[in-house]
């Protein structure tokens, strides 16, 4: 519920017209500032400079397989709930260079890892759902044993402003998975938009130093009422939800369920669901050669357990079917995640709905499967 | 010449010649080719022995006369290893089209002396003629999907084929999706990626250029394709468009066209 991570906030009120000061002081401090922008018809991260490059009054109206931005008079510059990604693709690229080879005068091969140039990055406005996903994605790539060079560098390099969801979607259900409305933790500087002005607090050293910095009187009751109102307004405008996680693992006696087929006869195997699923972490490699034969490229890029790819092994493919697939990545990341990670896969943030052509719903497709009990199979 | 390098050779068969043109566009590598390989035949660019014995062949455009047939056989006896480039070479082409249509009433409408025009029924991939190595899909081919075969070929290495869908493509590229914020008429969902997403990235629905993906659930896209405005003759012309010659979209336009009572059962 929201309110359980309201104690220990103590945040401080700034006016809406003074949040430039927040983002030159992250700029005097050397960050690359990313915020939400609208482009392409959504709200994308883009680097911004200025505060009147945010989306004021923008809406982002979400349904399954459809996503409209729809613009309000309103000085609000985060009522729009999210965009087509989270922060997954700025840390784990959807296509790099993992290293260099070359074949030596002497018949050696050397071999040079290539790591990402880059720059303290700030973005500004992430999400509850996707600061959880984010957890789960340094659980994976930050593993003690096999940290990911790659995302380690990036991941270093963030400085992240997280903001509580005043509104949902509908297609959101982050209340039902613990995720939001309101922030959690991951964060170095928490947010919250009122209806006249912004509450800011420290969620780490760094974030709380900037914070003190910019001299904001302590909230008063009234906004921290009004803080409290647009969680709960958010989460009172959620009509999906998953089950809890004990239930989500009955998904396993579930693998013969008629309902997958019917699934199965409307998925189009495309991998859109496992491209914005801002936990999805699978990708593929292969070498990039020159003509010369004296060098290549290892690349990876994203792949998805719905790509023909992902279940070949040699001659024969594990999963041929679209029905399988989609098992596969339910079961996956609702059940078996508890196992790898100690929690389900999915963070509420109902990207995967929106952003399936066919409109393809998690939320309806586990109620079916689970509906009845255990006494299917 | 007496080079060691091997021999590499450029066919046409029945096509625009738009993807010889896309390997003539490719610049430096182009000019770099020589070095590792000697380029028997591409009359496009000048070499002119198309019965030369080759460690690799390119073959673009579909077969659709007589005189194709005996040409790709020769080009097969005389080709180690064969490649076919484009969505003619590999599916048949835009020319396919005439498999569906009635191909006399057109050729007397079309041209004044029909009998002096000899050509076979059907327009079809080099596939359905002769064994081939690696298919390369697009219209045109992705040149440098072209170059990165002939790479792979050279360090000995079997080169591997894009099997991705383009929605993998445009989210990779971070292409927003023109189906979902646009209601646009996207084949995306079923057709094969390489291309770099080139119309969604312009906003654009994709039209499948690189014909189908492996897996195809046109009956669920159709559905979809419906519920944003198009009929069903509408949404069988995308399947029945460059690449109609691939069973997956050719069956899939033939469904859409049934009329509903024979369907229906």
């Amino acid at each position: 519920m929201p309110t359980q991570h309201i104690a220990p906030r103590r945040p401080g009120f700034m006016e809406r017209e003074r949040l430039q000061d927040l983002l030159d002081a992250l700029r005097l401090l050397g960050y690359r500032t990313l915020g939400p922008v609208v482009d392409e018809d959504t709200i994308q991260w883009r680097e911004v400079d200025a505060i009147d490059a945010l989306p004021a009054g923008v809406q982002a109206r979400q349904g399954a397989g459809e996503y409209r931005l729809e613009v309000q008079p309103d000085d609000r510059l985060f009522a729009w709930n999210h965009g087509p990604q989270a922060i997954k693709p700025l840390l784990f690229s959807a296509e790099e260079r993992l290293w260099r080879e070359r074949l030596m005068v002497d018949g050696q091969i050397e071999i040079k890892q290539t790591l990402p140039e880059v720059e303290p990055t700030a973005i500004f406005g992430v999400r509850a759902c996707d600061l959880a996903a984010l957890a789960l994605q340094d659980r994976h790539f930050l593993s003690p044993q096999h940290p990911d060079p790659h995302y380690k560098i990036r991941r270093e390099a963030l400085f992240l402003i997280g903001i509580d969801c005043a509104f949902s979607a509908a297609t959101c259900f982050c209340t039902s998975t613990g995720d939001g409305p309101s922030l959690g933790e991951g964060f170095d500087i928490g947010m919250a938009e009122l209806d006249n002005g912004y509450l800011f607090w420290g969620g780490s050293a760094k974030g709380s130093e900037i914070i003190d910095r910019l001299s904001l009187k302590p909230a008063t009751e009234a906004q921290l009422n009004n803080m409290i109102q647009g969680t709960d307004r958010a989460a009172a405008q959620q009509h999906r939800f998953l089950p809890g996680e004990t239930e989500l693992k009955q998904l396993y006696e579930k693998l013969n369920h008629e309902h997958w087929d019917e699934i199965g006869e409307r998925c189009l195997s495309c991998g859109n669901c496992t491209a914005v699923c801002p936990t999805c972490f699978c990708y593929s490699t292969g070498y990039q050669r020159t003509l010369d034969g004296r060098s290549a490229e290892m690349k990876r890029q994203w792949d998805s357990c719905f790509s023909p790819t992902h279940s070949s092994m040699g001659h024969f493919m594990v999963r041929g079917e679209t029905t399988l697939r989609y098992r596969q990545w339910l079961t996956h990341k609702l059940a078996g995640w508890q196992e790898q990670f100690g929690r389900s896969g999915c963070v509420g943030c109902g990207r995967c709905i929106t952003w399936c052509p066919v409109g393809i719903d998690l939320t309806q497709a586990v109620a079916a499967l689970l509906d009845g009990g255990l006494a299917d199979a | 010449m007496n080079s060691t390098k091997p021999k590499l050779s450029v066919h046409k068969f029945s096509s625009c010649d738009g993807c010889q043109l896309a390997l003539l566009n490719l610049g430096e590598s182009l000019l770099e080719l020589p070095k590792y390989v000697d380029i028997t035949h591409f009359a496009e660019a000048g070499p002119n022995n198309p019965n030369a014995k080759v460690d690799v062949a390119l073959v673009e455009g579909s077969i659709s006369t007589p005189d194709d047939i005996e040409r790709i056989k020769q080009v097969r006896e005389n080709s180690a290893y064969l490649i076919t480039i484009g969505a003619c070479a590999t599916t048949g082409g835009l020319q396919a089209l005439a498999n569906l249509a009635d191909r006399e009433a057109w050729m007397a409408a079309v041209y004044a002396r029909p009998d002096t025009i000899e050509t076979l029924s059907s327009s079809t991939s080099i596939s359905e003629h002769v064994k081939v190595d690696l298919e390369l899909h697009g219209c045109p081919v992705n040149s440098q999907q072209v170059i990165a075969a002939l790479a792979d070929l050279l360090a000995g290495v079997k080169p591997v084929s894009e099997r991705q869908t383009l929605c993998m493509e445009c989210k990779r590229n971070g292409v927003v999706c023109t189906m979902v914020t646009k209601g646009e008429p996207c084949m995306g969902p079923v057709t094969r990626a390489g291309c770099g997403a080139l119309c969604p990235s312009l906003g654009r629905a994709c039209y499948s250029c690189y014909g189908p993906a492996e897996t195809v659930n046109d009956g669920a896209l159709a559905q979809r394709l419906q519920s944003l405005g198009l009929t069903s003759e509408a949404v069988a012309r995308r399947f029945l468009f460059i690449t109609s010659g691939a069973p997956p979209f050719r069956d899939a336009g033939l469904r859409l066209r049934r009329p509903p009572l024979e369907t229906d059962e």
